[in-house]
C-alpha cells in the first residue's frame, strides 16, 4: 500500500538520502586515507629535509667515523645488501618446495594440518625469537660466528613463513582446469608443477618474497642478538681478491666475515651524544626507506612482467 | 643429468663455505660497554688509517656485561669495560683460561643535569640525591621541597639510566649507597639521548647520564655542581675538577681489558700501543677526561711486566680519584 503512495519527491528525498551517507562514508574515507599520508610524507620529508646536506657520494663511500661530517654508511649499506643476498637464496627455495609440498604433495590429514597451523603461526612470532634461536644454532651450535651467514639464515627463517603462504596463496589461484589439462595429457605431478604451477604462481611467490624482504632489511632486534657489530670500516673480502699478502679470498669467504647493517648504524647515529649525528640518521633512514621502496617496485614490476606473459 | 651437476655444483659450495675460514685476515674484536665505545672506536679509526686497512678492527656495543661473557668466553680481543670486572666475572675468566691485562683509559664525570630555566637549583648534597633517588622515595618524594624546604613547591621530575647500564651501577653506588638500588618511578632509558631532550623541555626535571651526553648539549642542558663530602664545596663536573679529583663521589675511571693471549699476535699488541699513545688526544675529543700520560705509559708496562689481573678485587669502588688509581695500578 505504502510503496503505491510514494509521490516523486519523496523518491527523490530516498535518493537524496541515500547520496548523503554516501558523500559522507566518502569523505570519511578520503580524510582518514589524508591522515596516513600526510603522517607517512611529513615522516619523509622531514628525513629528506634533515639529512639532505649528507646526501652526497662520499656519505656511500665512506665507513663509520667518529666526526658525523666524514661518517658514511659504505658498510652498512654493503652488509644489509650481502644479508639480504644470504636471505633470498636460502629462503625462496626452501620456501618455494615447502608451499608447492603443501598444495600439490600432502594428503590432507592431521600432520598437515598441525603444519598449516604451525606455518601461520610462526608468521606472528617476534623476530627477537628467531634472534634467540640462531644465537643457539647458527652461532654456537654450527659454529657459524657472528657473520653474514648467520644473519642471512635467520632473516630466511623469520620470513619463510612469509613465503610458503604467499606461495600457496599463489598456487591455489590457478584454476584447477591448468592441473586437469597437464594430468589429462600424461604429465607427472612433477611435470606439472615445473612447466605449469610453479610459473604461473611465479609472480605471486615473487611479491611474497620481495615483501618478506622489505621486512627483513629493517630488522634489527634478531641481527643485535646474534652479534653484528656497530663499529666496522671494512668490507667483506670479494671473491678472489688479495685480503692478506699472498692469499686470495675463497668464492664464499665474504659468507664468514663480520659485518653490521642500515638499522644498526642509524640506531647507533641516533644515540650518540653529538647532535650531529641525528643528521646522519635521517639521511641513513631516507636511504634505507629508498631501498625498500625500490625493492617493492621491483616487485610491483616484475609481477605486471610476468603476468603479461600468462595466457588463459 | 643437468640435476647432478647441480647437486655436484652445490656440494662444492658448501666445502668452499666450511673450508673458508682459513684465510681470513687479522681481526681483532672488541666488544663492550657503550660508554667506553666512542673511545675505542675513536683509536680503531685512526689505527686503521694509519695502517692502510690490513690490519682490521670491529667494535661491538654488548654493554659491560655482555661484553665481558663473551670475553671470558675467548671470543673478543679486548673488552670495554665502564666499571672494573667483578668477582663473578673473573671467576668465568679464570674457568676459561682467560688472563687479562686491565686498563684504565679515562675518567668520566657522571653528569646531574637540569633544565637551564631552573633557577632555584644552584647545587646539591648526595644526600639530596639520595632523598630524590632512593628507593624508599618511590611514590612519596615528588615535590622539591619535600627534598629541600628551600626549594620550591613543584612537581619533581626524575629521568635516569635504565637498569642494565653501568651508568646506573655507578650512580646508585654513589649516591644511594647500594649498586642497583633505586626508585622505579623515574623515566628510565638506556638511550641517553631520550634523557637529553626530556630534562631540554621540563623545567622541574633532574636526570643524571655520562659527560659527554651534558658536553655536546651544553645550550639545552645546565651542570648541576655537586657538594664535595670531603672537603663540603659544590663543584661544577669540567675536565679540571675531574683531574683535580674535586668532582667526587660521581667521577670514574672507565676500562679495557685486553686478554693475555691475544697479545701474542703482532696486530692486537700494535694497537694497544696505538691505544696508549694516542688515548690522550683522542679521549679528550670525545668529551672525556683522559688520564695523566703515566698511566697509559704504565698500562703498557704492566704488558711487559706481565703484570696480570685487576686491582679492584672484584669490587665496584666509588669515589676513586686518579691518584689513588694510578698508586693502585702501580702497585700491580
Amino acid at each position: 500500500m505504502q510503496h503505491s503512495t510514494l509521490t516523486a519527491e519523496q523518491v527523490r528525498a530516498l535518493i537524496a538520502k541515500g547520496k548523503l551517507k554516501d558523500t559522507l562514508f566518502q569523505a570519511l574515507g578520503i580524510f582518514f586515507l589524508g591522515i596516513g599520508l600526510i603522517v607517512i610524507f611529513l615522516l619523509v620529508g622531514d628525513m629528506v629535509l634533515r639529512g639532505s646536506e649528507r646526501l652526497n657520494l662520499d656519505f656511500f663511500m665512506n665507513f663509520a667515523s667518529r666526526r658525523a661530517a666524514n661518517a658514511g654508511i659504505l658498510s652498512a649499506w654493503v652488509g644489509s645488501l650481502l644479508v639480504m643476498m644470504v636471505t633470498a637464496f636460502a629462503a625462496v627455495p626452501l620456501g618455494v618446495a615447502a608451499g608447492v609440498y603443501l598444495e600439490e604433495y600432502a594428503k590432507r590429514n592431521w600432520v598437515t594440518e598441525i603444519i598449516e597451523i604451525n606455518i601461520t603461526n610462526l608468521a606472528a612470532v617476534p623476530s627477537i625469537v628467531y634472534g634467540l634461536l640462531s644465537l643457539g644454532i647458527f652461532v654456537y651450535a654450527f659454529g657459524f660466528g657472528q657473520s653474514i651467514l648467520t644473519a642471512g639464515l635467520t632473516l630466511a627463517l623469520l620470513i619463510l613463513p612469509i613465503v610458503i603462504v604467499s606461495t600457496r596463496e599463489a598456487i591455489r589461484s590457478i584454476p584447477a582446469m591448468i592441473r586437469e589439462g597437464s594430468m589429462a595429457v600424461g604429465a607427472t605431478r612433477w611435470q606439472t608443477c615445473r612447466y605449469h604451477i610453479i610459473p604461473y604462481a611465479m609472480p605471486g611467490i615473487l611479491t611474497g618474497v620481495i615483501i618478506g624482504l622489505a621486512r627483513a632489511i629493517g630488522e634489527t632486534a634478531p641481527i643485535i642478538t646474534i652479534g653484528a657489530l656497530t663499529f666496522i670500516a671494512f668490507l667483506p673480502p670479494a671473491p678472489f681478491t688479495e685480503v692478506t699478502p699472498g692469499v686470495n679470498a675463497g668464492m664464499f669467504d665474504w659468507l664468514m666475515s663480520p659485518f653490521t647493517v642500515m638499522p644498526i648504524q642509524i640506531f647507533n647515529w641516533t644515540s650518540r651524544p653529538d647532535p650531529a649525528f641525528e643528521i646522519n640518521a635521517a639521511a641513513a633512514g631516507f636511504v634505507l626507506m629508498v631501498m625498500v621502496l625500490s625493492m617493492n617496485a621491483i616487485a610491483i614490476w616484475l609481477r605486471y612482467k610476468m603476468r603479461k606473459n600468462i595466457k588463459w | 643429468m643437468q640435476y647432478s651437476k647441480l647437486v655436484s655444483a652445490l656440494a662444492v659450495a658448501g666445502i668452499a663455505v666450511f673450508g673458508a675460514q682459513t684465510a681470513q685476515a687479522q681481526v681483532i674484536k672488541i666488544d663492550g660497554s657503550s660508554t667506553v665505545y666512542p673511545i675505542t672506536e675513536a683509536v680503531a679509526e685512526e689505527f686503521q688509517k694509519a695502517k692502510k686497512n690490513v690490519i682490521k678492527v670491529t667494535v661491538g656495543i654488548s654493554g659491560t656485561g655482555g661484553g665481558f661473557k663473551k670475553f671470558c668466553r675467548d671470543e673478543t680481543d679486548i673488552s670495554n669495560a665502564s666499571r672494573p670486572i667483578t668477582a663473578k666475572e673473573m671467576e668465568d675468566c679464570k674457568a676459561a683460561g682467560v688472563q687479562y691485562v686491565e686498563m684504565p683509559v679515562a675518567f668520566d664525570a657522571l653528569t646531574v643535569v637540569i633544565n637551564p630555566k631552573n633557577t632555584f637549583l644552584k647545587q646539591a648534597t648526595v644526600a639530596e640525591l639520595k632523598a630524590m633517588w632512593e628507593p624508599a622515595a618511590q611514590g612519596k618524594i615528588t615535590k622539591w621541597n619535600q627534598v629541600n624546604p628551600a626549594w620550591p613547591d613543584a612537581p619533581i621530575k626524575l629521568f635516569g639510566a635504565g637498569a642494565d647500564s653501568g651508568t646506573f651501577e655507578y650512580f646508585t653506588e654513589a649516591v644511594v649507597g647500594k649498586a642497583k638500588s633505586s626508585r622505579g618511578d623515574y623515566t628510565a632509558s638506556e638511550d641517553d639521548n631520550v634523557l637529553v631532550q626530556g630534562v631540554s623541555r621540563d623545567v622541574n626535571a633532574i636526570g643524571y647520564f655520562g659527560y659527554a651526553y651534558y658536553a655536546e648539549n651544553k645550550a639545552r642542558l645546565k651542570a648541576l655542581p655537586i657538594v664535595n663530602p670531603k672537603t663540603n664545596a659544590a663543584v661544577e663536573p669540567s675536565e679540571e675538577s675531574v683531574i683535580k679529583s674535586t668532582y667526587q663521589p660521581l667521577s670514574r675511571p672507565i676500562f679495557v681489558y685486553v686478554k693475555v693471549k691475544s697479545l701474542d699476535k703482532p696486530e692486537v699488541k700494535e694497537f694497544i700501543e696505538f691505544y696508549m699513545k694516542n688515548a690522550s688526544k683522542l679521549t679528550k675529543e670525545v668529551k672525556y677526561v683522559p688520564l695523566p700520560a703515566a698511566a697509559y705509559t704504565g698500562n703498557l708496562e704492566h704488558v711487559a711486566k706481565k703484570k696480570y689481573g685487576s686491582v679492584f678485587g672484584g669490587k665496584n669502588e666509588v669515589g676513586i680519584t686518579i691518584e689513588e688509581l694510578m698508586k693502585r695500578e702501580a702497585k700491580l
